[in-house]
């Protein structure tokens, strides 16, 4: 599933001196044209959500009635407005904050929970491995999206429900990720080895499992990010996540799909913000899987 | 063969529970009282009593799940929905047709053209029509579905007026089934397509990797027969992916049904949230996640077919 193609990344010339296994992933992403531009565009994007408050050229709530639906290119406001006459720049910066929180979180706390039991019941095996690794199994039994609709639809909306559902619904998957890895490492002879020579549990997961468990769960990891970044603005679009008058892509997309008769391009702005960021992702996890030599 | 069939089914019956259970606790977790919605404002404490008691409310939770599970297990009753009073088998399996139909047309949409790209990716490893593919999967996986249903509206109903851009099958007739169905099994093809591609380039290449290939090409067979060869013995992957990407479109269809008003029964949950209709919301999740989990056992027991070595292991 590869775009970048291999041969080429180590065919790269060594750099001088013998560099860490994070070095080099290092030294290899900083070859990679496409992840560099991919990861330039999201800092960019993130930077501008960040800085919303001070670079955006207007409030983001309030809007004047008289500018409804400007299109794109009017003076004064280069992305026109929305349905309130809102500025659409200054919503999308804004809109940027809550779909990128909304987004990342569940995978951040997925990874390091997911990461954390997963190489717990690998590393503990037994009932514990058996108790983690079936709850797991159940939850295989939902399709990811309506997973993440269902639980959201049970618990209301709001952002903190939309981080609780996301991060239900990509919790499993990693615990899978890291079980085998961890599995997988515990049966190599250099940790038999360590045992050997008098290493504790606690000192066999901390030097020997968890470095070689976190290149396969960060590069996983990696490929959900745009999964939940749609999911994210999708349960917004729905009514299920941020609820207005708040900034929120997927909620923008909703409420300006009434207007698409009125001017089409205006409204379709909020979804190729969704699909650059969702792309961008997808592009940097590509690399990030080359570059750190393991099958994702 | 058979006694895969049974050990497969026998394995999903835990997980079947396992479901049904997350499916009762999601709606006991669920904030709000479900009688106040029920009653009158004005009803009284011993009225109140009274329809908890009617409706088993009142009894412990795990006795409420048993209750629950042997209705739905026994007697396939789901209760009824609180909006309409129907039961909600009707609607939901109702609805389903509708889903299903929409799926298996985007899924036919997102396998033919991501076997052929995701094949010709593979046998042309490395040149521009491979950089060509990859960015089109790469495209296909990062959509948000929802947005591209958005855009074909846009173009096709709005601009072009070629399809409708929302409602069901109201009209009779396959042909107008057909025709409302379109865009939104294209909206919901593009991601499985993105995968599909992915995932066939890989598996072929696998194949392509291996000693029989070279010995097929030295023998001089034509190409034709060879990607005959390399598609056989990578259809296990195929078949996984496939599965999983018809459960994407079964399950994942909500947003896409939302869009178009597509009467199955994603659009029935949208529903069943915004009423706080509780009963219909179990009855969907329930049926969809049953299904999903019979669609992966379906997989796993073809996979069997084709390929003996996975029966024996």
């Amino acid at each position: 599933m590869s775009t970048a193609t291999p041969a080429v990344l180590s065919a790269a010339p060594a750099p001088r001196g013998a560099l860490s296994y994070w070095g080099l992933v290092g030294h290899r992403l900083a070859r990679d044209p496409v992840t560099l531009i991919a990861g330039a565009l999201l800092g960019a994007i993130v930077l501008g959500a960040v800085l919303a408050p001070v670079i955006a050229p207007y409030d983001p709530v309030d809007g004047s009635i008289r500018l409804r639906l400007s299109p794109i290119g009017t003076t004064g406001h280069p992305l026109g407005t929305d349905e309130q006459g809102r500025d659409m720049l200054t919503r999308l910066l804004f809109g940027g904050r809550m779909t990128l929180l909304a987004g990342i979180t569940p995978i951040a706390v997925a990874c390091l929970l997911g990461g954390l039991l997963g190489v717990l019941a690998g590393y503990l095996g037994g009932l514990v491995n058996t108790v983690v690794m079936r709850v797991c199994d159940i939850f295989y039994a939902f399709p990811a999206v309506l997973l993440a609709i269902a639980i959201s639809g049970a618990l209301g909306p709001g952002l903190t429900n939309t981080l609780i559902s996301l991060s239900v619904v990509f919790l499993p998957r990693i615990i899978r990720v890291a079980e085998a890895a961890t599995v997988q490492t515990k049966s190599l002879e250099y940790v038999a080895a360590a045992r050997a020579s008098g290493a504790g549990s606690a000192a066999i997961v901390r030097y020997h499992l968890v470095p070689n468990v976190l290149a396969p769960v960060l590069v996983f990891t990696s490929t959900q990010v745009s999964l939940s970044i749609i999911l994210a603005a999708g349960l917004s679009f729905l009514g299920l996540g941020v609820t207005p008058p708040a900034a929120e892509w997927g909620l923008m997309l909703n409420t300006l799909r009434q207007s698409i008769y009125v001017d089409p391009w205006v409204p379709a702005l909020p979804g190729v913000a969704i699909f650059i960021v969702s792309m961008a992702f997808n592009l940097l996890s590509d690399g990030l899987r080359d570059a750190m030599d393991t099958r994702g | 063969m058979w006694s895969l069939v049974v050990r497969r089914l026998l394995l999903a019956v835990p997980t079947l529970l396992g479901a049904s259970l997350i499916v009762f606790a999601m709606v006991k977790l669920a904030p709000g009282d479900p009688i106040s919605i029920l009653m009158p404002p004005d009803a009284g404490k011993a009225e109140i009593e009274a329809v908890k008691e009617a409706l088993g409310l009142d009894r412990p939770l795990p006795v409420q799940y048993l209750k629950w599970l042997e209705r739905a297990v026994v007697h396939g009753d789901l209760g009824r929905s609180i909006a309409t009073r129907r039961p909600v088998v009707h609607d939901v399996f109702d609805a389903l047709r509708h889903s299903v139909a929409l799926a298996l047309a985007s899924s036919l949409l997102a396998l033919v053209p991501g076997l052929m790209l995701g094949t010709l990716a593979a046998f042309h490893r490395g040149t521009l029509v491979d950089k060509i593919v990859s960015a089109v999967a790469i495209t296909g996986v990062s959509v948000p579905h929802y947005w591209a249903g958005i855009i074909l509206i846009i173009v096709f109903s709005v601009r072009l007026g070629w399809l409708p851009a929302m409602g069901g099958p109201a009209e009779p007739g396959i042909g107008a089934y057909v025709h409302h169905m379109l865009l939104p099994a294209v909206a919901l093809a593009l991601i499985p397509l993105g995968v599909i591609t992915r995932v066939v380039r890989a598996a072929v290449l696998e194949v392509l990797a291996q000693e029989f290939v070279l010995t097929l090409r030295m023998k001089g067979l034509y190409m034709g027969a060879l990607v005959r060869h390399v598609l056989k013995n990578s259809s296990p992957q195929i078949l996984t992916v496939m599965g999983l990407q018809f459960g994407f479109a079964l399950g994942g269809s909500v947003l896409v049904e939302t869009v178009f008003s597509w009467p199955g029964t994603g659009y029935l949950l949208n529903i069943a949230i915004f009423q706080r209709d509780m009963p219909l919301l179990q009855g969907i999740i329930l049926v969809l996640s049953t299904t999903f989990v019979l669609l992966n056992l379906a997989v796993d027991v073809l996979q069997g077919l084709i390929d003996p070595r996975i029966v024996r292991s």
